[in-house]
C-alpha cells in the first residue's frame, strides 16, 4: 500500500518530498502528488509531516 | 504539447528563494544570460521560516535593512529552560532583524531583474537531461510542457528539491538529520520583550528542538516549533500537536489570533559532501545549507547562493561545465561556512544527549559567553575539558557525555 496524502490537512510544505528515499513524492504548487508505483511504504514522510497529513 | 525554445541560457536557476535570487544577482551582475524558474505563484510565500536574519549576513551580503521588510530590530535573546528559568542576553546594539520575507524576497527579485535576470513563476521543472554539453529542462506550465536550455543549472529549489536528483546528484535528507517545523504568525500577543528572540527548551515542550517566538512588531510574532523528525513516531504527536499544546500553557499567547500558518522540514545536518555534478551546482536548503543548531538558513542560503553564482560565472567564462571543473565550489563552501556548520553539528549532537535536568543545571551554572562559545564550536578540546570539569564536576552523567564528545 502506498502512502496517502490528506489534502485537507496538508500544508504543501514539501518536507515529505525532502525525506522520500525513492523520489516518489512531488510537490506541485499547492498539492502533493504520490507515485504509487515508486512508493515503498517506508513511512519517512509520515514521520516528518508537521501536521500528520501523510498516512500509511 | 511540447513547445520548443531555441534560446540557450548561460544559467537557469531553479527556485526563487534567498539562495536562487542571490545566485541570480551574482550571475546578472557578471552579465550572464540568466533565467530563474519557480514552481510557486508568489515569491517569498508561503514562508517555511521564522524570518530571523542576523547582522553578520547583512555585512556578508552587503545589504542594508529596509523598513519595508526589516520589520523588527533584535537586540538579544531570552532562553527558557525546562523548569521555566530564563537566561536573558540583551545588548544595546541591534544584532539582527526579523524580516517580512514576502517583501524581502521580492526586493531581492527586483534587484536581480534590474541587473538583467529574468524570472518566471508557476514553472515546474519535471525533467532534466544533458545533451551535447547543455541541459534541457522540461517545464510544466499551463498544462503544457515547455523546453528550456542552459549551459549550467543551479538547483536552489528547497528541501523538496528534485532537480539535482534528476541530474544524478543525491540531495535526499536523512530522517535523523531533518526537523519537522510548524509555525503560526500570531497577533494580539503580549508579555514578551519585542526586541528579543524567545527560545523555549525541554522534552515536554519540543523534543530535540525548541519552540520560538520571533517578534514582528505590534504584538505580532512568528510562534513556531522545530522537533526531531523521529519524535512523532515515538510520541504519536506531530509538530503541530506539540505547538498547539504549548501555546495553551502560555498566558501571553493563548488569546492571540493566528494570521498565518506555516509548515516545513528543516535539514539540520547531514551536509552534502558533494554539491556539484556535470552542469549542476546546488545551494540553499536543497544543498542542506542550514545551521544545525538553530535551524536558521536565510543568511546561509544567500551566502551559498552567491557562491554558487560565482562558480557558475567562472564556468560560463571558461566554457567548462564538467563536474571536475566546477567541483571547487564544494571545497570553497566548506572553507567559508560548511566546516563551521559541521562543528556546530557536533555541538548539536552533544546537546541532544542532555536531559531536562542537565539543561536546568547548565542554565544555572554556565554563563552566556561560555554557552555561546560552546555553541559556536570556537573552543579547543582542552578549553572545553577545563570548562566542563569546572562546571560539571557535580554531575557525573554530564561528564560522561562530555568525555564521549571530546573523544570523538
Amino acid at each position: 500500500m502506498a502512502v496517502k496524502n490528506n489534502a485537507n490537512k496538508c500544508m504543501y510544505c514539501g518536507a515529505c518530498v525532502g525525506v522520500c528515499p525513492v523520489s516518489a513524492i512531488v510537490l506541485k504548487d499547492t498539492r502533493i502528488v504520490i507515485d504509487e508505483k515508486k512508493c515503498i511504504s517506508c513511512g519517512a514522510c509520515v514521520k516528518i509531516c508537521p501536521v500528520g497529513a501523510m498516512n500509511l | 504539447m511540447m513547445i520548443g525554445n531555441e534560446t540557450v541560457y548561460d544559467a537557469i536557476i531553479v527556485g526563487a528563494g534567498p539562495a536562487g535570487l542571490s545566485a541570480a544577482l551574482e550571475l546578472a551582475k557578471g552579465k550572464a544570460n540568466v533565467l530563474v524558474l519557480d514552481r510557486k505563484q508568489e515569491i517569498g510565500c508561503p514562508k517555511r521560516c521564522a524570518e530571523g536574519l542576523s547582522n553578520r549576513y547583512f555585512t556578508i551580503m552587503k545589504i542594508k535593512p529596509k523598513k519595508e521588510w526589516a520589520v523588527q530590530e533584535i537586540k538579544g535573546a531570552v532562553l527558557y529552560g525546562p523548569n521555566g528559568k530564563q537566561v536573558k542576553m540583551k545588548q544595546k546594539n541591534v544584532m539582527g532583524y526579523v524580516l517580512e520575507r514576502k517583501m524581502f524576497e521580492k526586493d531581492l527579485a527586483i534587484e536581480s531583474v534590474k541587473k538583467g535576470a529574468k524570472i518566471l513563476l508557476k514553472h515546474q521543472v519535471v525533467a532534466a537531461v544533458r545533451e551535447n554539453g547543455i541541459v534541457k529542462l522540461d517545464v510544466e506550465v499551463n498544462n503544457q510542457i515547455k523546453q528550456f536550455k542552459a549551459k549550467i543549472i543551479l538547483a536552489c529549489d528547497g528541501i523538496d528539491s528534485l532537480v539535482a536528483r534528476m541530474m544524478g546528484l543525491n540531495t535526499k535528507n536523512n530522517l535523523n538529520d531533518t526537523d519537522s517545523g510548524y509555525q503560526y504568525e500570531m497577533t494580539g500577543i503580549s508579555g514578551y520583550d519585542e526586541n528579543c528572540l524567545h527560545l523555549f527548551f525541554g522534552t515536554e515542550v519540543a523534543p530535540r528542538g525548541y519552540t520560538w517566538i520571533f517578534p514582528k512588531r505590534d504584538g505580532t510574532a512568528n510562534v513556531g516549533i522545530g522537533i526531531g523528525a523521529y519524535v512523532s513516531a515515538q510520541t504519536k504527536l506531530t509538530a503541530k500537536d506539540y505547538l498547539d499544546r504549548w501555546i495553551e500553557t502560555q498566558p501571553g499567547l493563548k488569546d492571540g489570533s493566528i494570521i498565518e500558518v506555516n509548515a516545513g522540514g528543516i535539514p539540520v545536518g547531514g551536509f552534502l559532501e558533494k554539491m556539484t555534478a556535470d552542469n549542476l551546482l546546488v545551494a540553499g536548503d536543497a544543498g542542506h545549507m542550514v545551521d544545525p543548531i538553530h535551524g536558521g538558513g536565510i543568511g546561509i542560503a544567500m551566502e551559498g547562493g552567491r557562491l554558487s553564482g560565482t562558480f557558475a560565472l567562472k564556468a560560463i567564462k571558461s566554457n567548462k561545465f564538467t563536474d571536475d571543473s566546477i567541483s571547487g565550489y564544494t571545497k570553497e563552501w566548506f572553507n567559508i561556512r560548511g566546516n563551521l556548520l559541521k562543528k556546530r553539528l557536533k555541538s548539536r549532537h552533544l546537546l541532544e544527549q542532555l536531559t531536562d535536568d542537565d539543561f536546568n543545571y547548565l542554565a544555572e551554572s554556565i554563563t552566556m559567553d561560555e554557552a555561546l562559545n560552546i555553541g559556536n564550536g570556537t573552543l579547543s578540546k582542552t578549553q572545553m575539558a577545563i570548562l566542563f570539569t569546572k562546571k560539571l564536576i557535580k554531575r557525573p552523567g554530564l561528564v560522561k557525555i562530555m568525555m564521549k564528545y571530546l573523544s570523538e
